[in-house]
C-alpha cells in the first residue's frame, strides 16, 4: 500500500516536471495563435499598432494612451539602435553581440580592453529589457483590440478616467503587482541569471573585468568539482558534509531545545509565564551581530569562560573555542551550541503559540478516558506538535543549509585549512561569500551557488509539494 | 480506605510540587545562560578602567564584572568616531525603506490571496524558486548593476536594495489575509465596492497585527543586516556606513585596534536599546506573525 503511493508520488513529480514544459509550449503556441487573430480579425487601427504601438488607441481616440503607448516604442527603438555607452560599454542592441562575444578587444596602449562583466551584465539586462518591451507590445495590441470589440458590440471605446477606474478594480492586481515585479525582475531575477551565466565562463582573478578579457567555458568549471587540483575540487566534498551536518544538528537541537523550553515555561503551576518569556525574546530581538561578536569576545582565549575555567581549576591552558583553534570539531561544536543560544527561543516562541492551540477536547477525551498526564502528553501533545510543525522543520533545514551570519560572525570560517580559502567550519554560503566578494573567483563561486540552490530546491520540492499549506492552498479560496 | 486516597492524593501534590521546583531550576539556570551574553555587553560598555599609564583599558578582559564603572565609553562614542553619524544613516534608511516594503509586501500578500487572474499560480511557483537562491548570489550582480549607473556607496541604494526584494517576501501576510472569510468581501462587491475599497476599507482595518508584523521586520532589517550594506557601501566611505558596518569595522576592520572592544560594547548598547523596546513592545504581533507564518 505504501510502495504503491509511493511510486505513485514518484511518477507524479516526474509528469509534473515535464506538463511544465507542454504547457509553456501549448501557452506560446496560444499566444501565436491569438497573435495571427487579432492582426486578422482587427480594425485598421489594430493591424497599424503591430507596426505602430497606440496607433489602435489613436484610432478610436484613446489619445492618452495610444501616445504613452507610441512613447515607450519609441524609447525602446531609440535605446536599442543609438546603444548609449553606459561606463564606455554599450548597451542596446550592441549588446546582444557583446553578450555572445563577450567582448574582442583585448587592449592596448591606444584602445581600453573591452570589459566582458558589464557586456555580460548588459546582455542579461537588454534581454529584460526586450521581454519587458514584448509584454508592454502584447499588451497595446491587446488594448486595441479590445476597443475594436466594444465599437462592434455598439459601445464607446474606454475613456482613459475608464481604464484608470479598473486598476483599481477588475485589474486591481495589475496595478498592485506591477511595481513589485518590476523591483524582483531588476533586483532578484536579472542578477541571478547574470550570476548564473558567470558560471559558464572563466571569470576569476586571473580575468578580472576591464583588464583582462573573458570567455564562455561550457560546462568546464562544473567538472572541475570532480577532477582536477583547484581549491573547488578538494574542498568542496568536506565543506557539503560539514554544511550538511551542520544543518541537521543545526536544526534538530533548535527543534528539541525550542520545544523542551516551551513545554517548561507552559507547564501548568509555573508563576510569571510572560517574564520568562520576554527574557528569552529578548535575545531574538537583539541584532545578531551583536550577541554573535558577543559570544566570540566571552570565549577569547583571555575571555571570561576560560579564566572561569581557570580558576576552578578545571583546565591548565586556556582553550582555543572558534576560528584558532586546534582541532575542527571544537569550533565547529561551540558554533552548534552558540546556535542553540541564537535559535531556541525563536522556535519556543512559535512552539508555545502551538501549544495553546492544541483542541482542549482532545485532553477532556482522554481524561474520561482515564489517562494519565503523562499519557496525554505522549499521545496528544507531542504528536500535534509534531504534526503541526512539519514544514517549519524543513524551512528551519533549508534556513540553515545558507544560514550565513553565525559561521561568518564567529569563526569566519576558521580555523583554516593550508593552502586554502575554505576553512574548517565553512559553509558552502560562507565559502561563496569570500570567494566572491573577497578573492574575486566569480565563477567557482557561482558554480556553489548554482550547488546549494540546487540542494535546497531538491529538499523543497520533496517537502512542499506535500505539505498541508500547498496541497490546501486553494481550500481557502 | 479514605486514609489510602488522601495519601495518594498527597504524594501527587508532593511529587507535583518537586517536578515544579527542579523546573523553576533549571528555568533559573536557562536565563543565567541566555543572559549571560547580553550582560557582558553591557558590563563592558560601562566598563571605565585605566592602566598605570591612565589609558583607557578597551580589550576584551577575562573578569566579568568591571572593577569601576563610568560613561566615558560612550562619550568617546559620541564624541571621536562617527557613530551618530552612522546611526542617523541607519534611521534614514530604515525609516524609508520600511513604508515601501511594507506596502509592497502587503499588496503583493492581497492579490496573491484574493484576486483571482491567469498568472497568479505561475507567480507563486517563481517566487518560492527565487526565493531558494542564496541572497547574495545575486548581491554582487546588484552591486554591478548600481556601480554601472553610478549608485553605489549611496544610502539610496541601500534603500532600493532592501525594497526591492519585499514583493517576495510575501507568505505570512498571505497566510494571514487567507484566513479572513471571502464572504465579506463578496458582500462589499454586491455593495458596489471596488477591489481597491475592499483591500483599503474591509481587509487592512483588519489586518493589524500582520502589517505591524510586517513593518516592525522591515524596520529593523537594516540595523541588522550587515552583509549587504558591507558590500554595497563598501568599505572607503565611513560616512555612509550603518551601524552594523561600521561596528564590525571597528572591531574587525583594515587597521584592527583592539583596545576599542569597550567603545564597539557602547555602540551595541545604543542600538539594542531602540530596537529592543520596539520589539518587546510589538511582541504580541510578532508571535501571532511568527505562528501564522509556522504553521502554514
Amino acid at each position: 500500500m505504501n510502495n504503491n503511493q509511493d511510486t505513485y508520488k514518484k511518477r507524479n513529480i516526474l509528469s509534473r516536471f515535464f506538463s511544465i514544459f507542454i504547457y509553456f509550449g501549448k501557452s506560446i503556441y496560444n499566444k501565436f495563435k491569438k497573435f495571427i487573430n487579432r492582426f486578422k480579425d482587427g480594425s485598421i487601427g489594430t493591424k497599424l499598432s503591430h507596426i505602430f504601438m497606440g496607433a489602435g488607441n489613436i484610432y478610436h481616440k484613446q489619445y492618452i494612451k495610444g501616445v504613452i503607448f507610441f512613447i515607450i516604442e519609441a524609447g525602446f527603438l531609440a535605446l536599442m539602435i543609438l546603444s548609449p555607452q553606459v561606463n564606455s560599454t554599450p548597451l542596446g542592441f550592441k549588446s546582444i553581440a557583446n553578450f555572445f562575444t563577450l567582448g574582442t578587444e583585448p587592449g592596448s596602449i591606444f584602445l581600453p580592453t573591452d570589459n566582458s562583466m558589464l557586456m555580460l551584465l548588459f546582455g542579461v539586462i537588454c534581454f529584460g529589457i526586450i521581454g519587458m518591451f514584448i509584454a508592454v507590445y502584447g499588451s497595446s495590441i491587446k488594448s486595441s483590440y479590445k476597443a475594436d470589440l466594444d465599437v462592434k458590440a455598439g459601445k464607446e471605446a474606454t475613456s482613459f478616467k475608464e481604464d484608470i477606474q479598473a486598476l483599481l478594480d477588475d485589474r486591481f492586481h495589475v496595478a498592485m503587482l506591477t511595481p513589485a515585479i518590476i523591483g524582483i525582475i531588476t533586483f532578484t531575477v536579472l542578477p541571478t541569471i547574470f550570476m548564473i551565466f558567470i558560471a559558464f565562463t572563466n571569470f576569476d582573478s586571473l580575468h578580472p573585468a576591464g583588464q583582462v578579457l573573458f570567455d564562455w567555458v561550457g560546462f568546464d568549471n562544473f567538472f572541475a568539482i570532480f577532477n582536477g587540483t583547484g581549491e573547488i575540487s578538494v574542498r568542496f566534498g568536506p565543506v557539503l558534509g560539514w554544511t550538511l551536518v551542520w544543518a541537521f544538528f543545526a536544526t534538530s537541537t533548535n527543534y528539541i531545545g525550542g520545544i523542551f523550553l516551551a513545554l517548561l515555561i507552559n507547564k501548568k503551576g509555573i508563576k510569571l509565564k510572560k517574564i520568562w518569556r520576554t527574557i528569552f525574546v529578548l535575545t531574538i530581538a537583539l541584532p545578531q551581530f551583536i550577541s554573535l561578536l558577543a559570544m566570540r569576545s566571552i570565549l577569547a582565549e583571555y575571555g571570561p569562560i576560560n579564566s572561569m575555567l581557570i580558576n576552578l581549576h578545571l583546565i591548565d591552558d586556556p582553550i582555543k573555542f572558534l576560528a584558532t583553534a586546534d582541532s575542527a570539531w571544537t569550533a565547529r561544536i561551540t558554533i552548534i551550541f552558540i546556535n542553540i543560544w541564537i535559535g531556541v527561543p525563536y522556535t519556543m516562541l512559535m512552539t508555545s503559540g502551538i501549544l495553546m492551540n492544541v483542541p482542549k477536547d482532545l485532553y477532556e477525551a482522554a481524561q474520561i478516558d482515564g489517562a494519565t498526564n503523562r499519557q496525554a502528553f505522549r499521545y496528544i501533545t507531542v504528536p500535534f506538535i509534531l504534526f503541526v510543525t512539519a514544514p517549519f522543520l524543513i524551512t528551519s533545514f533549508i534556513g540553515n543549509i545558507t544560514s550565513f551570519n553565525v559561521i561568518y560572525l564567529l569563526t569566519g570560517g576558521g580555523p583554516t585549512v593550508p593552502g586554502y580559502i575554505a576553512g574548517e567550519t565553512d559553509l558552502l554560503v560562507t565559502w561563496l561569500y569570500k570567494l566572491t566578494i573577497d578573492q574575486s573567483e566569480y565563477n567557482i563561486g557561482s558554480v556553489i551557488a548554482i550547488m546549494t540552490f540546487i540542494i535546497t530546491a531538491t529538499a523543497t520540492l520533496l517537502s512542499y509539494r506535500r505539505s498541508k499549506s500547498y496541497k490546501e492552498e486553494d481550500a481557502f479560496q | 480506605m479514605i486514609k489510602a486516597k488522601q495519601l495518594k492524593a498527597k504524594s501527587y501534590k508532593s511529587s507535583q510540587r518537586t517536578s515544579l521546583t527542579i523546573s523553576y531550576i533549571i528555568l533559573t539556570i536557562l536565563v543565567i545562560v541566555w543572559l549571560y551574553p547580553i550582560l557582558w555587553i553591557l558590563l563592558n560598555s560601562l566598563r571605565t578602567e585605566y592602566n598605570t599609564g591612565g589609558q583607557l583599558i578597551g580589550i576584551v578582559v577575562s573578569h566579568y564584572f568591571p572593577k569601576q564603572i563610568g560613561f566615558e565609553n560612550f562619550r568617546i562614542l559620541f564624541a571621536e568616531t562617527l557613530f551618530p553619524r552612522w546611526f542617523l544613516n541607519t534611521l534614514f534608511v530604515s525609516s524609508i525603506s520600511f513604508i515601501i516594503s511594507t506596502m509592497l509586501t502587503l499588496s503583493v500578500a492581497y492579490v496573491m490571496s484574493k484576486l483571482k487572474f491567469k498568472v497568479r499560480k505561475s507567480f507563486l511557483n517563481i517566487a518560492i524558486i527565487l526565493g531558494l537562491f542564496p541572497g547574495f548570489m545575486s548581491m554582487i550582480a546588484i552591486y554591478y548593476i548600481l556601480k554601472a549607473f553610478q549608485l553605489t556607496q549611496t544610502l539610496w541604494a541601500l534603500i532600493l536594495v532592501y525594497s526591492a526584494g519585499a514583493g517576495l517576501g510575501f507568505y505570512i501576510a498571505k497566510g494571514f489575509f487567507d484566513i479572513i472569510p471571502n464572504s465579506l468581501l463578496e458582500s462589499a462587491k454586491l455593495d458596489g465596492a471596488t477591489n481597491s475599497q475592499s483591500f483599503r476599507k474591509i481587509i487592512l482595518p483588519l489586518s493589524k497585527p500582520i502589517i505591524i508584523y510586517t513593518a516592525l521586520l522591515a524596520f529593523i532589517g537594516p540595523w541588522m543586516d550587515f552583509i549587504f550594506a558591507r558590500v554595497i557601501i563598501g568599505e572607503a566611505n565611513t560616512d555612509t556606513y550603518t551601524v552594523a558596518v561600521g561596528l564590525y569595522y571597528m572591531m574587525y576592520g583594515e587597521q584592527i585596534d583592539s583596545n576599542v572592544f569597550t567603545i564597539f560594547a557602547a555602540g551595541c548598547i545604543i542600538v539594542a536599546i531602540p530596537i529592543v523596546t520596539l520589539f518587546l513592545s510589538m511582541q504580541k504581533y510578532y508571535v501571532e506573525g511568527v505562528t501564522a507564518g509556522s504553521v502554514k
